[in-house]
């Protein structure tokens, strides 16, 4: 590795990008636009699914099975054994209310949208329930939602700025041409990857340091775990960036392939909705994305104050993605001059 | 004078398409060599596989008699054919930017001032003009004072000004004793800056060696044209001249004989036309098709 050649590919990219005054303007706008729209729009009545807990009393007992609402539509039930979880589940959007059918008691979280309007439903059969507030600390939705967002901001950046990037340098032979000169493919790609992480963390600073000063985030943790699991999941974004640009000239394919793999995590990482009680199947297929980590991990540092330890599971996971990501990535490159 | 680059039995098979067919030639020190030809000859595909950039499907290149290896990209300059420049770097970004791929580089107001890059140093590439670019490519063809160059057309689509400055700025070049390697299919490029070329069809080679030997070797004659109106149509049948258009073209081995002829028949010199025969000609005798055509055909 030669690292004057490794760092003038590196700043000849941060260049690129940070003149290219259309993208960085897109860069910074999407995700407060996101983070401001979605935070008022979508949690109010757009979501047609809604999580109710149930302690106690499971949904396979017929004193559950006897009511009306539990017959009613678009409602996933969860059973959970202990009561703590639950109530943390509520205080913290997972779910949206929680039952105790056999003390005829019921739990809110008044900082959700969406326990509100189920509430609403749920008096209509049982006005007799004593209602009761959630216990802990509650967070609003925006900060249950904030690192969906910027997470879903990474994920865009780090796969469609390095995949697109590399495939149009193949295309228009700007690979052909750094081919032709001592660079190595390592070089090359080594340069591309840490850019591109330069870019996505310092966007991300910006827009999360300058979102804080209107919605003031609600923060737990500390920020070293926060950038530590934020830098592990974008590297692995744009290692799986680079795995999917590694051969392709076609920008055609490589918008289908990075479309791909985009979609099955902007819509099972955990971005917009809690996957609690989705079926196991759904949610061992999220556990394969990258994203799904990257979300969950900074989730928990936020809104629980995990620390590094406490989610050694989702850094663990990110590592060996981005491992796996950046081999199979590197044993396929190809410059892609061969007609 | 030593070959600095020789070619063994070169042959290149894209499944079923044999691009360049067992050919074989080698390149003297300090010479500019031509491959001539035109579009889908070989001509790209025999430079990209000298250059290392493409494989061989047989036969080898050697470099002052040893194989092509990876420390070859610090010893030559490589013009492409198509190559982008990145986006919103400017020409001494982007010459800075491949300067440091090197060991060792030439001075950079050096390599301003011999590709003439100063009055647009400071441009973004994507505001360069066609010329102002494949000035651009050429300085970082040379960024590493290559001893070898290779220029895959680097004339293609300019204008003949921007054409003709670019035919200067290689005879600069090939003033310092380098080695240029050229492709193009421009004839009157071959002529002016070429020692020796090599002319290639459907992947073979059909003729090689200096522009002035092939052209004494193929052609005795020069040619006078003359409209066909100005020329009775007996003295044509009689010497056999052949008609080209609305001229008639007179292949002739003493102009001055020629030329006694006409005047003793009457025949009016207004609108006469005297030319040698150029690579073109040759391209086309050989061939039976000319490169106008084939581009043309191509479009």
């Amino acid at each position: 590795m030669n690292i004057k050649r490794f760092l003038a590919v590196f700043k000849a990219r941060n260049i690129e990008f940070f003149r290219d005054k259309s993208s960085l303007g897109w860069n910074l706008f999407f995700p407060v636009l996101l983070l401001a729209g979605f935070t008022f729009i979508f949690s109010g009545d757009g979501q047609a699914i809604y999580k109710v807990g149930l302690i106690d009393a499971l949904k396979n007992e017929a004193v559950v099975e006897q009511s009306a609402f539990f017959k009613t539509k678009h409602i996933d039930f969860i059973d959970y054994k202990s009561t703590d979880l639950a109530h943390l589940k509520l205080s913290q959007h997972n779910i949206d209310l929680l039952v105790n059918f056999k003390q005829q008691k019921y739990w809110v979280n008044e900082s959700s949208p969406k326990s509100y309007l189920i509430e609403k439903v749920f008096l209509a059969e049982h006005r007799n329930f004593k209602r009761l507030l959630t216990q802990g600390e509650k967070i609003r939705y925006v900060d249950w939602v904030l690192p969906g967002i910027l997470g879903m901001n990474m994920m865009f950046s780090c796969l469609f700025g390095v995949g697109y990037v590399i495939v149009r340098y193949r295309k228009s032979s700007v690979l052909k041409r750094l081919k032709a000169t001592p660079l190595s493919a390592f070089e090359f790609v080594s340069a591309q990857l840490l850019s591109r992480l330069f870019i996505v963390m310092f966007m991300t600073s910006v827009v999360y340091t300058g979102c804080n000063l209107f919605f003031d985030f609600y923060m737990l943790g500390s920020y070293f775990d926060l950038i530590v699991i934020a830098i592990l999941g974008a590297f692995s974004l744009i290692s799986l960036g680079l795995l999917v640009a590694s051969r392709s000239k076609s920008e055609e394919l490589i918008g289908g392939l990075l479309n791909l793999s985009s979609w099955p995590m902007m819509m099972l990482s955990g971005v917009w909705f809690s996957l609690e009680g989705a079926p196991q199947g759904i949610k061992i297929f999220a556990d394969f994305l990258p994203l799904t980590h990257l979300v969950a991990g900074a989730r928990k540092v936020i809104t629980e104050g995990a620390t590094l330890v406490d989610i050694s599971y989702h850094v663990s996971a990110l590592l060996v993605m981005s491992t796996v990501f950046l081999v199979v990535g590197s044993y396929l490159f190809s410059w892609n001059t061969d007609r | 004078m030593t070959s600095v680059i020789s070619v063994e039995s070169l042959n290149k098979v894209y499944k079923d398409v044999v691009a360049v067919n067992n050919i074989s030639f080698e390149i003297k020190a300090g010479h500019c060599f031509g491959l001539l030809g035109p579009n889908g000859a070989g001509k790209t595909t025999t430079i990209e596989i000298m250059e290392g950039i493409i494989s061989a499907s047989s036969g080898r290149v050697l470099y002052k008699g040893k194989p092509v290896d990876e420390s070859i990209s610090q010893q030559i300059g490589i013009q492409f054919q198509h190559t982008a420049l990145q986006d919103f770097l400017t020409v001494k970004e982007t010459l800075n930017l491949f300067s440091s791929f090197y060991q060792s580089t030439i001075a950079q107001d050096k390599l301003v001032t011999l590709c003439d890059l100063d009055d647009f140093l400071h441009r973004d590439n994507r505001l360069l003009s066609g010329g102002q670019r494949q000035r651009l490519l050429l300085a970082l063809a040379l960024i590493n004072d290559p001893e070898i160059i290779f220029l895959d057309e680097p004339t293609t689509g300019l204008d003949p000004h921007a054409r003709r400055n670019f035919w200067q700025l290689i005879k600069n070049i090939k003033a310092q004793n380098k080695t240029i390697v050229l492709t193009t299919h421009y004839m009157d490029e071959a002529e002016q800056l070429c020692d020796d070329v090599v002319i290639m069809d459907k992947g073979i080679i059909i003729e090689s060696g200096t522009p002035h030997h092939l052209l004494t070797k193929h052609f005795k004659d020069i040619f006078i044209y003359l409209p066909i109106c100005q020329i009775p149509e007996q003295l044509m049948l009689e010497q056999q001249w052949k008609l080209q258009g609305e001229r008639v073209e007179i292949a002739s081995r003493n102009v001055e004989q020629t030329l006694s002829l006409l005047m003793k028949n009457n025949v009016s010199l207004e609108g006469l036309h005297i030319k040698s025969a150029n690579l073109d000609d040759l391209f086309l005798k050989l061939t039976g098709h000319s490169l106008v055509e084939e581009d043309i055909g191509a479009l």
